[in-house]
């Protein structure tokens, strides 16, 4: 599909294109988190149309569908980029694959990566053959994640890094993880810090899961121990990588926001879902706060929308994107405290008429945690957007 | 459609907009006038004509600017920053936007004269202490060829000075509306006494006379004028609220900047922050309603109802906040009538209610959605 074609055609051709090739069992808008394929070395679909719906895409890009061709995308535009949301939505369609290489380090690479990483990690990616993780947090590094401990020595042609790392999700399913290690202890805190890519199969790594109170998709601890990384896996410049992680961070929130705008999972409005339950929503008080949280949902939604096309029109959200991460969490939670009261007692089963919603309710609560706490966000907000003393 | 990013010519839009109020139409000008017992500035209202913003939705061959709804949800969104008191929603928005649905010879010198500043109007619909249209009571009994017009509407804004009035009445099979001038014999305006010093009025209509040329559109069919009428109002009046919103959030981000508490600016408490913060984030995300509406009724009218009532329960529920915001974090002083602030939260308490509070706004957006 060239990016010359005018959007009728565009749309037109994808449409068709959906319609040959998107297998049935994929366009399921009641989705749960078991159904998402992650892709990776060892993955096992949970089902064929699974596998062929993910080599369907990868062929045409649309794992990636901006992403240059060269590197696996499909080089599409932002008014494309849009009709292509807008296209799997309307049939429900599953993103064939979902990861952190996709969100998080992609965005990275392709901004900070030299040429022979971008060519050597965004393909598999794009593919969905390699799975990636993030090692940033540490037990003494959360919110203050500049304060990472895990270090890396210069060993001329390779660092030699040992530590651990906490909370990192699915790290014992991952290939490959991309971590924050301290390669200058003398330098101020922000200023000492490498971003490296290690494979996970290297001796000296180490993961141990933990459990969540979701009962679901664990995370774990990762530990490092005289693990060797050769020099060429630096992203970046050595000592700069809070730059890139911080970018990195940019692309995680918007990720996460999404989520919140209810944008994921199918799009589902969020009366649709509660009506999988009850019959109508005559309940008042219910109803009141469906609409409120619908009314938010789709305002932060919108704003989405507009902050990519600000970022098209060059006007990046920059620190922006801790007000999306903030408000798409909150709602998030808020969205699934209803669908919880509005499935009643048959919400409260782990295997309950309902499936997880249970799950689910549980999983939301680590959306304001994850990728910076809500308070952090605000925090972002109020000293770098509205630039009140720190 | 358009891009959810303003425009150059949008931009440049809104920054003028912005100094040109700011030296003639600030706050102090709306005390100024409260105090003068004032409403209502005709030479303020000819300047603003002057420059295209009567004309805002009104055809150039009509002498107007023709810029669009986006434009007039800008320069409504600039009025809301200063609380400029002006006909603008009534007139030049809602007023124009029936006219425009109506494609005969007298709407067309109707539309000629908004855009030259030499006629204001008012809409006259609520008849109860809630917006709801079809629910009007007011009689439109036939009578000849015409009409005799009774009843009662209150809280009729900018109806106490404007020379014309689009008044909404029951007639034989439906609703009608009409556009008669506001001194026609029979008709009583009493002026409301607004608590945010705006010009509204409750007015009794008693065996007022109307001509079939006085209906707007066809009799029994209001609606199809009315309605598209009544977004485009809805929609700039959810502009103006969400300006008014980032002038109070301004005008308090500047002061917890300066005030000193404990040896400190109180800017440095993080619970203060942190709901400055929250405060923003709510306006930029009720931004961007707002800027859809405006595209929606510009490309896809038809289709821009659940638009503009998102943008309307947004708007007042974040106008809500950060006046309420606004006050608690000025403290004593924002409790004073001598300090401005209050005049922000007067002004969102009265556009939280006209034109479809968030109740009203929140149903729609239901319905849309399929609840
Ligand atoms: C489900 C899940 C998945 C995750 N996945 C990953 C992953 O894959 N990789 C990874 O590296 N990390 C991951 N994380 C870790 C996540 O980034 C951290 O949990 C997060 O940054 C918070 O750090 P913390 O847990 O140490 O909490 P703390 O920093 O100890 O915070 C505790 C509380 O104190 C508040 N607080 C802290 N500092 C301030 C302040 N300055 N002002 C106001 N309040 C403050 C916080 O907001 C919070 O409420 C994940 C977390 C979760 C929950």
């Amino acid at each position: 599909m060239s990016a010359e074609s005018t959007p009728e055609a565009f749309r037109a051709e994808l449409r068709a294109w959906l319609e040959e090739n998107c297998p049935q069992e994929m366009r399921d808008g009641k989705m749960t988190e078991e159904g998402i394929c992650w892709g990776g070395k060892n993955w096992t679909f949970t089902s064929d149309a699974q596998k062929v719906w993910l080599e369907r895409c990868a062929a045409k890009g649309y794992t990636v569908p901006t992403w240059p061709t060269e590197y696996g995308g499909a080089g599409l535009n932002r008014a494309q980029e849009k009709i292509f949301y807008q296209e799997m939505s309307r049939i429900n369609a599953r993103r064939p694959v979902q990861s952190f290489g996709i969100w998080m380090l992609g965005p990275a690479l392709l901004h900070f990566g030299s040429y022979e990483q971008k060519l050597h990690y965004l393909p598999p990616i794009a593919r969905g053959e390699v799975r990636w993780c993030q090692g940033y947090s540490e037990p003494g590094a959360g919110s203050d994640l500049a304060s990472v401990q895990t270090r890396g020595e210069d060993k001329g042609d390779h660092w030699l890094v040992n530590g651990q790392k906490i909370w990192t999700s699915y790290a014992d399913k991952a290939d490959w993880i991309f971590a924050l290690v301290r390669t200058d202890r003398e330098a101020p805190k922000h200023k000492g810090i490498s971003f490296l890519l290690i494979d996970m199969e290297d001796p000296g790594v180490e993961t141990r899961p933990i459990k969540m109170i979701s009962g679901i998709s664990p995370f774990c601890e990762t530990f490092f121990t005289d693990v060797k990384v050769p020099k060429d896996q630096i992203v970046g410049e050595e000592n700069r990588g809070w730059d890139v992680a911080k970018y990195l961070l940019t692309h995680e929130r918007e990720m996460i926001s999404a989520g919140g705008a209810g944008l994921s999972g199918g799009g589902r409005a969020l009366g649709a879902v509660i009506k999988d339950t009850m019959e109508d929503l005559t309940d008042a008080t219910l109803r009141a706060d469906a609409m409120r949280c619908e009314i938010d949902s789709l305002a932060i939604g919108l704003t989405l929308e507009r902050y990519k096309d600000q970022a098209e029109a060059g006007q990046g959200a920059g620190d922006a994107s801790a007000m999306l991460k903030y408000m798409g969490t909150e709602l998030n939670k808020r969205r699934h405290e209803l669908m919880m009261t509005a499935g009643g007692s048959d919400a409260l089963e782990w295997d309950g008429p309902l499936g997880n919603r249970a799950g689910d309710w549980l999983r939301t609560k680590a959306n304001s945690i994850e990728g910076g706490t809500s308070e952090v966000m605000l925090s972002i907000v109020s000293r770098r957007v509205l630039g009140l003393p720190g | 459609m358009e891009k959810l990013v303003l425009t150059e010519e949008e931009t440049m839009l809104a920054d003028m907009a912005r100094g040109y109020l700011d030296g003639a139409a600030p706050v102090a000008k709306l005390r100024k006038m409260r105090d003068a017992g004032e409403t209502h500035d005709a030479a303020l209202w000819k300047e603003m004509a002057d420059m295209g913003w009567a004309g805002v939705l009104v055809p150039e061959a009509q002498g107007g600017s023709d810029m669009g709804h986006a434009a007039a949800n800008l320069l409504a969104g600039e009025m809301g920053k200063t609380l400029t008191v002006s006909p603008f929603i009534s007139t030049a928005v809602i007023a124009a936007t029936a006219l425009r649905q109506v494609a005969d010879t007298r709407a067309e010198a109707a539309l000629a004269r908004i855009a030259a500043g030499e006629a204001t109007y008012a809409l006259a619909v609520d008849e109860g202490i809630k917006f709801d249209p079809e629910a009007a009571q007011m009689t439109a009994r036939a009578d000849g060829n015409g009409f005799r017009l009774d009843g009662k509407k209150q809280f009729v804004v900018d109806g106490a000075m404007a020379d014309r009035l689009l008044v909404l009445a029951r007639s034989d099979n439906g609703l009608t509306l009409f556009d008669i001038p506001a001194d026609r014999a029979g008709v009583t305006r009493d002026r409301s006494n607004m608590i945010d010093a705006r010009d509204a009025a409750r007015i009794t209509f008693d065996n007022v006379e109307a001509t079939g040329e006085d209906v707007l559109g066809q009799v029994d069919q209001a609606m199809t004028v009315l309605k598209p009428a009544l977004m485009a109002g809805q929609g700039a009046l959810a502009a103006e609220m969400t300006g008014l919103a980032a002038g109070a959030f301004d005008m308090t981000v500047g002061y917890i900047k300066e005030r000193k508490q404990f040896g400190i600016e109180i800017a440095r408490f993080q619970a203060l922050q942190h709901r400055a913060a929250h405060l923003w984030c709510e306006i930029e995300v009720t931004a961007s309603a707002i800027l859809n509406a405006g595209r929606m009724l510009d490309a896809d009218p038809e289709n821009a109802a659940l638009a503009v009532s998102l943008a309307k329960a947004r708007a007042t529920q974040t106008a809500t906040l950060a006046v309420q915001e606004g006050v608690q974090m000025h403290g004593g002083i924002g409790m004073t009538d001598a300090y401005d602030m209050g005049f922000y939260m007067k002004r969102a308490r009265v556009g939280a209610e006209w034109l479809g509070d968030y109740s009203y706004h929140a149903e729609q957006v239901a319905a849309a959605r399929g609840f």
